[in-house]
């Protein structure tokens, strides 16, 4: 390695081009300093590598080898940290998705590091580098300073936009990795993917989301999927819908799931509790469907009807199709 | 087949919450470690366990909460004492002690706790052992006696399913399983069963937080805005005033 790289940032990627939500993080790197790098790990990742050069960082380092090509959390960790170690990273951060929810504490461990979880801004305090997190379903931040020579930080994917890319391109780094020294008490057996034409939480405009009184899953996928792809939107839903099989889990938004932050989110069917409300109040405009005027979402939606949604929403779907 | 259960105490989260860390109302098991309890405890109604232990780090005043554990039905408890606030890098040092000494075969907790919301500890606790994770789990089910466990992951990539040698650490999800009530004659019960005290001399662990709390603030709440008496009134909105679509 030509030089120490102070902050490395985790890309997270299908194998063919960067998830565009860890792009966020660059944000937050690049508000640390100038100097990062972006890492990529992997299996045939040459292509997602090459596509990340052009965002200001001084390399895109890869590690690439089969034994790397799923999200395996003990084997992505151990490869991670010796290439922290390689560079003399003080700071290891990515947007907190599911991977590097599971991903980030192990590292964190393994550099013998303090994380903060959830960040969505810095903060200085007495001089020294704090970070701003959210605790308690967003309902509380925190200004945090964290002790030592490394530490490990997760984004707030809402907090921080993507930046666009520049004009020059940095190197791509690979290293090259023993697979034969790789933890091997962990195997990949399957994962389901849902196919789905909807754009994801991460990219979508216009999210419709539905909570347990769309009744089964042919009523929400008819109204609250329907709705959204009149819009072209996403499709939520609250956690009562999800464990009552009306929406697939990773549809799920609130504290312990997903955290979104549409330019339009309509909710339908939803009464706001605490823990729904933690995942969408970085929304730009919230609609609230409910037949309960004194739901409390009301006391935070941008607009609010009251009445049937079985009612509403046909008559919205009516209105906006041309 | 010893199974370990760290749990903690938090702030019921029906009340708001406060800034300072205590609450007026009343304190509960993390509702994810309930969960990991429930699940540890059917484990060992299947054969498939012998024996469930739970871990908390906490002060005395935790004891509630440890004889709610106890008489869902565990058969011991460790109080290690320590009345601190620890951020998770702490906490998963102590457990590695804690680990190291009663040799569980599998580490069972909740994937985050709901007042801090970090979901650090399980990750950091098995990245410590050097023991393999799976974390979120939906499901989980011993295979080749003992030796492994399969456990189905809720992620945004949809559902996972990994197994893990053995021992190993697993974090739960919601939806692993719905916990017991515990009954009145359980509680009554529990009261006279022993809650061992561990120090952190005793564990041989010195260690310190390293993430320092400057301030909390309550977040910006969003105020309410205008109700909308029809679907065309709505639309309206929308399009012109939001300029949406």
């Amino acid at each position: 390695m030509s030089s120490t790289i102070p902050t490395l940032v985790i890309i997270e990627h299908d194998g063919r081009a960067p998830k565009r939500s860890s792009l966020g993080a660059i944000t937050l790197a690049r508000q640390l300093g100038p100097a990062y790098g972006l890492v990529v790990i992997g299996s045939a990742v040459a292509s997602v590598a090459e596509s990340l050069r052009q965002y200001g960082a001084i390399a895109v380092l890869t590690a690439d080898d089969p034994a790397l090509n799923e999200t395996l959390a003990d084997r992505h960790a151990e490869v991670i940290t010796q290439l922290a170690k390689r560079s003399g990273a003080s700071t290891v951060l990515a947007t907190a998705t599911s991977y590097t929810k599971d991903l980030l504490p192990r590292v964190a461990a393994l550099l013998d590091a303090p994380m903060a979880t959830d960040v969505v801004a810095l903060a200085e305090h007495n001089e020294a580098q704090c970070f701003k997190r959210l605790l308690n379903a967003g309902r509380l931040s925190a200004t945090v300073r964290l002790d030592g020579a490394v530490r490990v930080l997760s984004a707030r994917g809402t907090a921080f936009p993507p930046p666009a890319p520049g004009d020059t391109a940095c190197p791509v780094e690979n290293f090259p990795v023993d697979a034969s020294a790789l933890p091997r008490g962990t195997q990949f057996v399957s994962r389901e993917r849902p196919v789905s034409t909807r754009p994801d939480f991460a990219e979508a405009r216009i999210i419709v989301s539905g909570g347990r009184p769309l009744k089964d899953k042919e009523n929400f996928d008819r109204l609250i999927g329907g709705l959204a792809d009149d819009l072209g939107g996403a499709v939520g839903a609250t956690r009562a819908a999800v464990d009552a099989g009306m929406a697939a889990n990773q549809c799920q938004i609130g504290q312990t799931a997903a955290t979104v932050a549409p330019e339009l989110y309509i909710a339908i069917g939803i009464s706001g509790a605490v823990q729904h409300m933690a995942g969408i109040m970085d929304s730009k405009v919230i609609v609230a469907i409910n037949r309960d005027p004194d739901a409390p979402i009301f006391q935070v939606a941008t607009y609010g009807l009251v009445g049937d949604l079985n009612e509403i929403v046909p008559r919205l779907r009516q209105a906006i199709r041309p | 087949m010893k199974l370990l259960v760290p749990f903690k105490r938090v702030p019921d989260q029906a009340s708001a919450p406060s800034l300072d860390g205590t609450t007026g109302g009343r304190w509960i098991i993390n509702p994810f470690d309930e969960i990991a309890l429930e699940e540890a405890l059917r484990m060992k109604e299947r054969g498939e366990a012998t024996e469930v232990i739970g871990v908390t780090i906490a002060s005395a005043a935790a004891e509630e909460q440890i004889r709610a554990a106890l008489a869902m039905g565990l058969d011991r408890a460790i109080r290690v004492d320590d009345e601190r606030t620890l951020d998770p890098y702490a906490v998963a040092q102590i457990l590695t002690a804690v680990v190291r000494l009663e040799k569980p075969d599998l580490v069972i907790m909740g994937k985050q706790a709901v007042d801090d919301d970090s979901g650090q500890v399980g990750q950091m606790l098995a990245g410590r052992l050097s023991w393999p994770q799976a974390t979120c789990i939906s499901k989980a089910s011993f295979l080749n006696g003992g030796k492994q466990i399969e456990c189905t992951r809720e992620t945004d990539r949809g559902m996972e399913v990994i197994r893990v040698d053995l021992p190993a650490v697993i974090t739960a999800d919601l939806r692993l399983n719905e916990p017991r009530y515990v009954s009145l004659p359980g509680l009554l019960k529990a009261r006279r069963r022993p809650i061992e005290l561990l120090t952190t001399e005793q564990l041989g662990v010195t260690v310190q937080s390293r993430t320092t709390v400057i301030e909390v603030q309550p977040t910006p709440r969003r105020r309410s805005g205008t109700r909308v008496q029809s679907v065309e009134d709505l639309l309206i909105r929308l399009r012109q005033e939001e300029k949406l679509f």
